[in-house]
């Protein structure tokens, strides 16, 4: 067992660590969240030449060969200078899926584009009844000669409404929530009988209602075999998971040290409010749940790096635990700022929105500890 | 002791029961049940209504016009109003500063705000926190200078609740500052906020609404009839108060309204899906809700019986309020929980009557979840933090 980073690993953190330091303050969040796109090309295009976008992918796809040790440590930073820019949407979720199954053709044309940063992809992988079953698919794919005829709607698409393209899975065999029978296929987002709403979140990220009213698909889209995506997505869900659980820990870290910065410099009664044994004693509670976080986040991505028959357990049981102290975590950060901690020009409401949100993706603390639990 | 309603509390039931039927207008019912929000015009109707009823000031005493109800005639009456999801009362006027002015003002006083609050004419805002002084209210450094006739008011008021809307303010304000404790020197004054030098900014919520402001005074002149009570007793005044403020704040009826809801919306199947409300973890955490809120609700019984016979709510409020906020809270987390991925979206023109039906995203109480998770994180903040009023009773009730 080693917790060290390889030397290349150090100097990705601090890359990141220093962009966030540099160039991407509270403010600066602000300004990029409210704009129309809800993201900075700009910044986009950095990561594209910095090399962050290339990070988990294959070198012989132009990509840096690194794994969810090396994402994990980005999406730290990520968490710590909460970053709207759509890593997780491309990088991950669809990135994970091309990845794995693009053919040379698919990559030329899809996967390029996502690492150079010229393309916007979504994943299209949440129906409405679903909730964090990924089986769940209801949206129909009907072969029609040398197309499929895809059917159905999507909820709640991260990224959906300024993607180039999507990858939707579909129902091309089975029941509702068959594993069997899954097709993953992928789109230009302006295909005709793809109606798209986009919105932004109440994290400040963007996501999409979209509709698919007999959209014509040549089979050639389709991403690799015809009805057994099923594994890829769970493969892909659980990389995210851990991404968006790294994210999580950053974001808790960083609210415990500005609670911990505003609770000393906050005076009422004459003195400080970190002064207070109840507050210390939450504070504590704080790091205490952020230490146990940061130790399942180690153990669940070691174990997914490595292959490990415990890789499943761990993230489970990781995304139970952030799910849980996670919302303590918050809860208190804002607590203990008292009023400003409900307003918006404060960043710890900001974090606190975006920690909330990490707990209702890829399935909140029930649905991991059920799932654990079936296998203790 | 019967747990039974009486003949006369079954037909004063179905009395109310009644009312809210007739009366109660169909578009404000509309808005609020798809998460709406209400204008200052549609509180100030239904204030109205309930005016003409005689039901506006449930809690005065009926030489002011009020209802004179006992205990249990208003627990019937909140569960109904609560039951068709009727907006509450603003409370600044018709429950904090009411109850001060017939306590402590004096005729004149009397007769000139009390008949206004009661027919909704004037909106009141509650001007007590300052930037500096949040929980440890008794810091305030608000100046009220004599000048003849006058005060002359100097001083910053902060998280002012609905003091965009309101016509009048309260504030506690130092009036000296030659004193032994903090607490004296302290006087309760009534502002008209059209006087020059009163200016009133925005502060947005974490869900990015406007709901509080900042409200600055600079050489603002009110004659000395508007001190209430005597000078330099304002802070006893404020604590009584706040003591009301508390128990409006635990929300009971309220809260159980929201938990039928809650058990409604999560046993409805959608598109074949397994309604949540028979996943076992799930039902489990709603039940344990159900048990809590079904113990307050008998507290608060309790503690309103107590003031029936004529005790002023005491220190005991402060249960009352930590437990309603804990409660409400935890209300908050299982719609958003219930909600899942829909509560996440962010459109706020959904939450408007004439937006398109076929456009909306979800269902309005899950695509509100989150937000209303957000917002009302307040709830243990405001009215004394949920920390404070521990300490209160600590201090109060245990005796340590
Ligand atoms: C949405 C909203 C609406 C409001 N509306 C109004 C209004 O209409 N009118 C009005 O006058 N005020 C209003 N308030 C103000 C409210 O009463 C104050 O926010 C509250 O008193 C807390 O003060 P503070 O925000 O300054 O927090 P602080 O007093 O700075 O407290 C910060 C933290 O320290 C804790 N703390 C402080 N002292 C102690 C102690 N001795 N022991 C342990 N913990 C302690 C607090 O509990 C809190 O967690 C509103 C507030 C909000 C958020």
């Amino acid at each position: 067992m080693d917790f060290s980073l390889t030397e290349e690993q150090t100097m990705l953190q601090d890359s990141v660590s220093k962009f966030i330091d540099n160039d991407y303050d509270f403010e600066k969040r602000q300004s990029i969240a409210e704009s129309t796109k809800g993201y900075s090309e700009e910044f986009w295009q950095t990561f594209a030449e910095l090399g962050w976008t290339s990070v988990p992918f294959a070198e012989d796809d132009g990509g840096f060969g690194g794994g969810p040790l090396e994402i994990m440590l980005m999406m730290e930073q990520f968490g710590r200078g909460l970053v709207v820019e759509p890593f997780l949407a491309n990088i991950i979720l669809v990135g994970g899926v091309l990845r794995r199954l693009a053919n040379a053709e698919q990559k030329e044309q899809w996967l390029n584009g996502i690492i150079d940063g010229s393309k916007q992809g979504a994943l299209a992988f949440t129906e409405a009844q679903g909730r964090y079953t990924l089986s769940d698919i209801i949206t129909t794919a009907k072969a029609d000669g040398d197309n499929f005829v895809l059917n159905g709607s999507k909820a709640v698409v991260l990224n959906g409404g300024r993607a180039d393209f999507l990858i939707i899975p579909a129902r091309s065999s089975g029941k509702q929530r068959d594993e069997d029978g899954i097709t993953l296929f992928i789109v230009d987002a302006k295909s005709a009988g793809i109606s798209r709403s986009a919105y932004q979140t109440v994290d400040a990220h963007q996501a999409a209602e979209i509709t698919l009213n007999d959209v014509r698909v040549p089979a050639a889209n389709i991403l690799g075999e015809l009805g057994k995506a099923y594994p890829t997505i769970d493969a892909v869900i659980d990389e995210a998971t851990l991404a968006a659980s790294a994210e999580a820990v950053g974001i808790m870290q960083t609210l415990l040290l500005k609670t911990l910065e505003y609770s000393k410099s906050r005076v009422q009664f004459g003195v400080p409010i970190s002064s207070f044994q109840a507050l210390q004693h939450r504070m504590v509670d704080m790091l205490m749940g952020c230490e146990q976080s940061k130790s399942l986040l180690l153990w669940a991505t070691m174990a997914n790096a490595d292959g490990s028959t415990e890789a499943k357990q761990a993230i489970s049981a990781m995304k139970y635990l952030i799910g849980t102290t996670g919302r303590k975590v918050g809860q208190e950060a804002v607590q203990i700022h008292g009023g400003m901690g409900v307003s918006w020009e404060m960043d710890v409401a900001h974090y606190f929105k975006r920690l909330t949100a990490i707990e209702l993706l890829f399935g909140n603390a029930d649905f991991h500890l059920d799932k654990y639990a079936a296998n203790i | 002791m019967n747990v039974n309603f009486s003949e006369e509390e079954l037909a004063f039931e179905r009395d109310v029961k009644a009312f809210f039927k007739d009366k109660y207008p169909d578009d404000i019912r509309q808005k609020q049940d798809r998460g709406i929000n209400l204008e200052k015009e549609d509180m100030v109707r239904w204030q109205k209504i309930l005016n003409d009823q005689g039901w506006a000031a449930v809690n005065w005493p009926v030489e002011y016009g009020g209802t004179g109800w006992t205990p249990v005639q208003k627990y019937i009456f909140a569960n109904e109003s609560a039951a068709n999801n009727a907006p509450a009362v603003v409370p600044f006027g018709m429950k904090m500063v009411a109850p001060i002015i017939y306590t402590f003002g004096n005729e004149q006083q009397k007769q000139r705000f009390l008949p206004d609050i009661l027919a909704s004419n004037v909106w009141w805002a509650q001007g007590y926190s300052e930037p500096g002084a949040g929980s440890d209210l008794a810091s305030l450094k608000m100046r009220a200078d004599r000048d003849g006739n006058e005060y002359i008011l100097n001083g910053t008021k902060t998280w002012t609740t609905l003091g965009h809307l309101a016509e009048w303010i309260f504030c506690l304000v130092r009036t000296s500052s030659d004193v032994q404790r903090r607490q004296e020197g302290i006087s309760f004054v009534l502002v008209d906020m059209a006087t020059p030098g009163v200016t009133v900014r925005p502060i947005i919520t974490i869900e990015g609404e406007r709901e509080v402001n900042e409200v600055h005074f600079e050489n603002v002149r009110i004659p000395v009839e508007n001190l209430v009570g005597e000078e330099g007793k304002g802070w006893t005044y404020g604590k009584v108060l706040l003591q009301h403020e508390r128990t409006n704040i635990a929300g009971v009826a309220n809260s159980k309204y929201r938990l039928g809801k809650l058990k409604e919306r999560t046993s409805k199947n959608i598109h074949g899906a397994t309604p949540l409300l028979e996943d076992h973890a799930f039902r489990r955490k709603v039940g344990a809700l159900e048990i809590e809120i079904k113990a307050l609700e008998y507290t608060e019984l309790r503690t309103l019986a107590a003031v029936a016979v004529g005790k002023a709510p005491g220190p005991e409020s402060s249960i009352l309020k930590v437990k309603g906020t804990e409660l409400q809270q935890a209300l908050d987390e299982l719609f958003m929980e219930a909600a899942g991925y829909y509560a996440l979206p962010f459109v706020r023109d959904q939450y408007r009557l004439d937006f398109p039906t076929d456009d909306k995203i979800g269902y309005s109480t899950e695509t509100r979840s989150a937000l209303r998770y957000f917002n009302n994180r307040k709830a243990s903040i405001y009215g004394g933090s949920n920390e404070i009023q521990k300490n209160i009773v600590a201090k109060h009730v245990l005796g340590l």
